[in-house]
């Protein structure tokens, strides 16, 4: 919508289990604040089946209002749009905010289209200027500047934020619960039918891991992950890596870290042979205790870290789990 | 079935590369590829053609050089190759591309089957294909990683979203963004990279598309404007050690193993 000024913040529900899921709870925290700063009306939409888990919600998050649009089955970006846009028409919401997740990215863009306004993916920073405008940051040119982007003259004005990038707690100055929605909207769809749903098995996930090992672009060859997995293994930590080995294909997309990747926030975090590029480090920042191990010395990853070490990570690697083995071979050595 | 693929040119590497025999960094960045996951979409794209009759476009938005791309999807085994190049299509962000792409494949008639690359390794963003659907009219299915065609023509899809996989059949035309493990793109042919040669790349301009109006393209037609760009803030650098390979493994260990022990 152009030359719309709109008002209030609407962010995108989405729901684990019962409850808000975590992207959600971190976007209606910063909603909160970025409302508080103006005045202005915080928006939740909820589209799906559990309609009552949602309305709930609204007693346990300061919002104003909750609209929901009930529909069964599963996510369809050309169904979900007609519900955002039936909301979007009647709240007239500055800004809209959506996780980073696959069914985000897919509505986001279908909406920025349907108004004709701006999308920002992956923002890590929003915050308003003078003008009430969403100041939108992210990681650009390949990641290693950081871009602050307007969307002026349209509205509203979206971004998409991955989880783990602001925090989800919020002290609230409301202590009535917000309103509820009902809407009716058309929601059919003849032309997909859904065969089935599989359950994807979670691999030792890096979400909650309190060891994280990450590879970088200094591992050489793909048989040289294996002296890294030993190793995490050995020391109860998941192996994960930068976007280079993933890219190479050497490692699965769920094991990376960064903004394209996943978030993680361990009480360890040992990278080996990772640069440190923005986009990586987006994804780390809030680890504990971060130790780098690089060869070169002037790696931006030695800017973040708490403990820089320059070493070769073939001499490191080798050190570390002969150390690791050692009291084995020594109980082994009694045994005898 | 009428197959239309969307592909980028993408500079070479994105967080640097390594060659994998000799482990030196390789520093000619500014050399250009097509997206992977594009490729993997043209692949997709090759598969059904092997099953099925088909025609495959190609549609790539860039500068002149950027008909490289498309030489390159011709050596793979695309049938036409659309460059969509024009002064006034520079600069666009997501609104703007997606509307660009469709004004171009709808100057071209309709498709059965519009497919993409689920995101790019430069602009990384992942939501020019669902605006583009949009746009298109269409529904439109991101991380699809399985995609086969039923014996009446409709698509079975196997969609990642994360915690669970959908599988879909769908009828009619739509919208399909690959994620780059559904197939490994094939190698270009000897034979098809001489006959690419000869083969000519149609060039679309403003002038060609339905909507001439230049204030709905490039930078002009952007909702989005980058209004400042700035280093990133680094926590204050600390010392970095040196230590032999010995110690070093020594202070990693007892940095993590001591306190958590301690606790």
């Amino acid at each position: 919508m152009r030359n719309e000024k709109g008002s209030g913040i609407l962010v995108y529900l989405e729901l684990s289990g019962r409850d808000a899921s975590e992207i959600s709870r971190e976007l209606i925290a910063k909603a909160y604040r970025l409302c508080r700063s103006n005045q202005e009306k915080l928006y939740l939409l909820y589209v799906g089946e559990r309609t009552e888990a949602a309305a709930a919600l609204t007693f346990d998050v300061p919002v104003d209002e909750l609209w929901i649009y009930r529909t069964k089955g599963e996510f369809q970006a050309d169904i979900w749009d007609k519900a955002f846009e039936d909301c979007i028409y009647d709240c007239r919401p500055a800004i809209l905010l959506i996780g980073g997740t696959d069914e985000g990215r897919a509505i986001a863009s279908r909406v920025a289209a349907a108004f004709r306004t701006g999308v920002t993916a992956d923002c890590t920073g929003l915050t308003l200027d003078e003008n009430g405008h969403l100041v939108q940051t992210r990681p650009a040119f390949g990641g290693n500047i950081m871009a602050s982007i307007l969307t002026e003259g349209s509205r509203p004005q979206i971004a998409t934020v991955r989880a783990g990038i602001f925090p989800a707690g919020v002290k609230s100055e409301i202590y009535t619960a917000g309103k509820v929605v009902q809407n009716t909207w058309n929601n059919s769809n003849q032309n997909a039918k859904l065969i089935r749903i599989e359950e994807k098995v979670k691999a030792k996930g890096l979400e909650g891991a309190s060891i994280v090992i990450a590879a970088g672009r200094g591992i050489k060859r793909r048989e040289d992950l294996a002296m890294l997995k030993e190793l995490a293994d050995l020391m109860g930590a998941v192996l994960a890596s930068s976007r280079a080995l993933v890219e190479k294909g050497w490692l699965d997309a769920s094991k990376q870290i960064g903004l394209s990747g996943n978030t993680v926030a361990p009480e360890y975090l040992i990278t080996f042979g990772v640069s440190g590029t923005v986009q990586f480090m987006a994804g780390m920042q809030h680890a504990r205790t971060i130790i780098a191990v690089n060869s070169d010395r002037d790696a931006n990853i030695f800017r973040i870290a708490h403990i820089p070490i320059c070493a070769d990570l073939y001499e490191v690697i080798p050190e570390m789990l002969q150390k690791l083995k050692k009291p084995e071979r020594e109980k082994l050595w009694k045994k005898i | 079935m009428k197959i239309a693929v969307c592909i980028k040119q993408v500079p070479a590497y994105s967080e640097g590369n390594m060659d994998e025999k000799t482990g030196l960094l390789i520093r000619t960045g500014l050399e250009s590829i097509v997206n992977i996951y594009d490729l993997a979409a043209l692949e997709t794209a090759l598969r059904i053609k092997e099953q099925r009759e088909s025609c495959i476009d190609v549609y790539t938005m860039g500068p002149e050089s950027a008909g490289q791309a498309i030489m390159e999807s011709y050596a793979l085994g695309a049938d036409r190759g659309f460059l969509i190049c024009d002064r006034a299509f520079a600069g666009a962000d997501v609104l703007a591309t997606s509307y660009t792409l469709m004004q171009a494949i709808q100057s071209q008639g309709t498709y059965d089957l519009i497919l993409c690359g689920q995101q790019t390794t430069d602009g990384d963003t992942g939501l020019v294909s669902g605006a583009l659907a949009k746009w298109l009219g269409l529904p439109g299915y991101g991380g699809v990683k399985k995609l086969d065609i039923t014996g009446n023509e409709n698509l079975r899809i196997a969609q990642d979203m994360g915690v669970q996989v959908l599988h879909w059949e769908i009828k009619g035309p739509c919208l399909i963004a690959v994620d780059r493990d559904i197939y490994t793109p094939r190698m270009p042919s000897l034979k098809l990279r001489m006959k690419a040669r000869r083969k000519e790349i149609t060039t679309i301009t403003l002038q060609d598309l339905e909507d001439q109006d230049s204030r709905h393209y490039g930078l002009k037609g952007s909702a989005t404007r980058v209004k400042k760009i700035f280093p990133p803030e680094r926590t204050r650098k600390r010392e970095v050690q040196q230590p032999e390979a010995k110690a070093a493994a020594g202070l990693i260990l007892e940095t993590v193993m001591n306190d958590q022990e301690a606790r």
